[in-house]
């Protein structure tokens, strides 16, 4: 073990240069809908245990496929209501198993990134090859889906090891959400190739209000709305990002929809965001941004 | 430390679930349910009534509500007992107070030790499901057959001889199940179980070793005191708010969608305190004066549910 991967330099949030979004945007906001596979009975990792319970813990697994079966329908209408297309953080594997789900997110244009084959399935202590295989299955199966060329990843459960980083650059991945440094896109040190991180949240996620913040659907309404104001107002000065995560089995119940279709409409309303995906914003990024903001770093290194 | 070969292979990699018990299906794209009286939202209203047991065993872990301190915990014993004694009388006058029927959920433990609230519940005409024997008997992965067989025989057939009802439907303690309780519970004659929360409305399983189908009934986790109040600590307001929200939508997706079922889990000992009940009485004085609701037990709204 390491005491830091070193994968990014520190970087002060003040005078950086300024970036524009397109049309002078301030807010580069996009939804990530987590669409995710739970297995009920997974292969046992000596890191982490899948389920709280006994296997089969039937309640848990049972919440989880909520999402599926129920809930993502009704995001998915929410989110067209304000038209804005989802990038999904998707366990691979549910291509096989709900391909009615991948069909409606690919006619609505959405962008597919990898997360993972199963969020029950986790990358500690994979060798080389083993997390090569996952970014391969990743890239391959959501290609042969979708059409798409997956841009980024969010390691399944958030599991990584030292090397997932250089290894996403070598697949030339654009962006890796597991990084939650900063409100801006920026470098992450690859030992080949370019890789950025793209500000996803472990803040404004649903899963963290409801089930570790123990918020109220209101109070989450307010906190998207609060967290908005505050980008677009530092934005002015360079733009940020904010993103949505979402889970169908979270957001998808029927007392939880209207505080987050008022937050949607919210946002959407307002004229300093540009409502994008995260390919959209990494492919921005990488014209427009990426080696002002590698010099900026380089030039302020012990600053 | 290395990661054995077969993590990364997926045997159940397939169409629809990874497991047997249930087909996969998307709600919106089932047929519309009509309800009795062109009801738009059956309120399915459960109330449980628990024995948590001084010498409740942690394993495999303990029932939500249990005991909490060292042997002897009277403090955790007596305010769930209070449930059983005072909490769920108040509940059952503002249940009288809007007519409304409701769905038990109990420990056979419950009318064992309390006949009188057997002959109560049979007096408002309302439901008993089967909740084990007690909170402290578990039924989990791994757990002994015979025990568990014990564990279902005891509770449906007393719960069945000390009330006379039929005893239609299951919720295992904690909505904890092993890989055979569906089997188990089938063969004691359960048609409907409350332990999985995959949807919102019923839906099909299948027990193991060709055992037969029974159903699954949408009790919520989500709608209740347990989730709102004491998991989430949110307060009396929030929790009515929450209530008449979960309707709202449910309501609103009946328009398009065909009838919908609204479930909300009343626990005695958290609802029926003397300073929330005022907050359920403004919730359950809402639900009443909605249109368009239809207030039965879980065997009236699964009865009406097959016969389409």
């Amino acid at each position: 073990m390491k005491p830091d991967l070193e994968l990014y330099d520190y970087w002060p949030y003040e005078g950086r240069p300024k970036i524009t979004w397109p049309g002078g945007k301030k807010v580069a906001f996009w939804v990530a809908p987590n669409i995710e596979f739970y297995e009920l009975n997974p292969p046992a990792n000596p890191k982490r245990t899948a389920w709280p319970r006994p296997i089969p813990d039937v309640n848990l697994y049972s919440n989880r496929d909520y999402g599926n079966r129920v809930g993502h329908w009704r995001m998915m209408e929410v989110m067209d209501k304000y038209k804005v297309r989802g990038s999904i953080s998707l366990s691979v594997a549910l291509i096989e198993h709900h391909p009615e789900i991948i069909k409606e997110c690919v006619d609505r244009n959405w962008e597919f990134f990898s997360h993972g084959i199963y969020n029950t399935r986790y990358s500690y202590d994979m060798d080389e090859a083993q997390e090569r295989a996952i970014m391969e299955d990743s890239i391959e199966t959501v290609m042969k889906a979708t059409g798409q060329r997956i841009s980024g990843w969010l390691a399944p459960a958030l599991t990584h090891t030292e090397r997932t980083m250089d290894l996403l650059a070598e697949y030339q991945f654009l962006y890796t959400c597991d990084l939650f440094q900063d409100d801006q896109p920026q470098p992450v040190k690859v030992n080949k190739g370019r890789l950025i991180s793209m500000p996803y949240s472990l803040e404004i996620n649903d899963i963290i209000v409801y089930n570790s913040y123990n918020a109220t659907p209101r109070r989450y309404g307010q906190m998207i709305k609060d967290q908005f104001d505050l980008l677009a107002e530092e934005g002015k000065e360079s733009g940020t990002v904010m993103c949505i995560p979402l889970h169908a089995y979270a957001v998808g119940h029927p007392h939880r929809l209207a505080a987050f279709d008022e937050a949607l409409e919210y946002i959407t309303s307002r004229d300093d965001v540009w409502v994008t995906t995260a390919r959209e914003i990494a492919e921005y990024y990488y014209e427009n941004c990426y080696d002002t903001c590698a010099a900026d770093i380089a030039a302020r290194k012990g600053d | 430390m290395t990661v054995a070969k077969e993590y990364l292979e997926y045997p159940l990699r397939r169409y629809g679930m990874d497991q047997d018990f249930y087909e996969w299906s998307l709600l919106v794209k089932r047929p519309k349910v009509k309800w009795p009286n062109g009801a738009r939202v059956a309120l399915w209203i459960t109330t449980d009534l628990e024995f948590f047991p001084l010498d409740q065993p942690a394993k495999p872990f303990k029932a939500p509500g249990g005991m909490v301190t060292a042997y002897p915990d009277l403090r955790h014993y007596t305010t769930r007992d209070y449930g059983n004694r005072v909490g769920i009388q108040r509940i059952w006058r503002l249940l009288d107070k809007y007519k409304m029927k409701s769905s038990v959920a109990m420990n056979s433990k419950v009318a064992e030790r309390y006949p009188y609230l057997v002959k109560k519940i049979n007096a408002r005409g309302d439901e008993i499901i089967a909740m084990g024997v007690d909170q402290g008997k578990l039924h989990y992965g791994g757990m002994d057959d015979a025990i568990e067989i014990a564990q279902v025989t005891e509770s449906v057939n007393t719960l069945r001889k000390l009330s006379g009802q039929p005893v239609r439907g299951w919720m295992s303690p904690a909505k904890s199940e092993s890989w055979n309780t569906l089997k188990h519970v089938k063969n004691a004659g359960i048609e409907y179980v409350c332990d999985w929360v995959a949807d919102d409305m019923p839906f099909e399983l299948k027990a193991p070793d060709n055992a037969g189908k029974l159903w699954a009934m949408p009790h919520t986790s989500e709608i209740s005191d347990r989730k709102i109040i004491i998991d989430n600590k949110h307060n009396e307001d929030e929790f009515v708010e929450q209530i008449k929200d979960q309707f709202t939508g449910l309501y609103k997706e009946s328009a398009k969608q065909g009838g919908r079922i609204m479930s909300l889990s009343l626990t005695p000992y958290i609802s029926g305190l003397h300073y929330r009940v005022k907050y359920l009485d403004q919730a359950l004085g809402w639900l009443a004066k909605q249109k368009n609701v239809w207030v039965a037990t879980g065997s009236e709204i699964l009865d009406a549910f097959k016969s389409q």
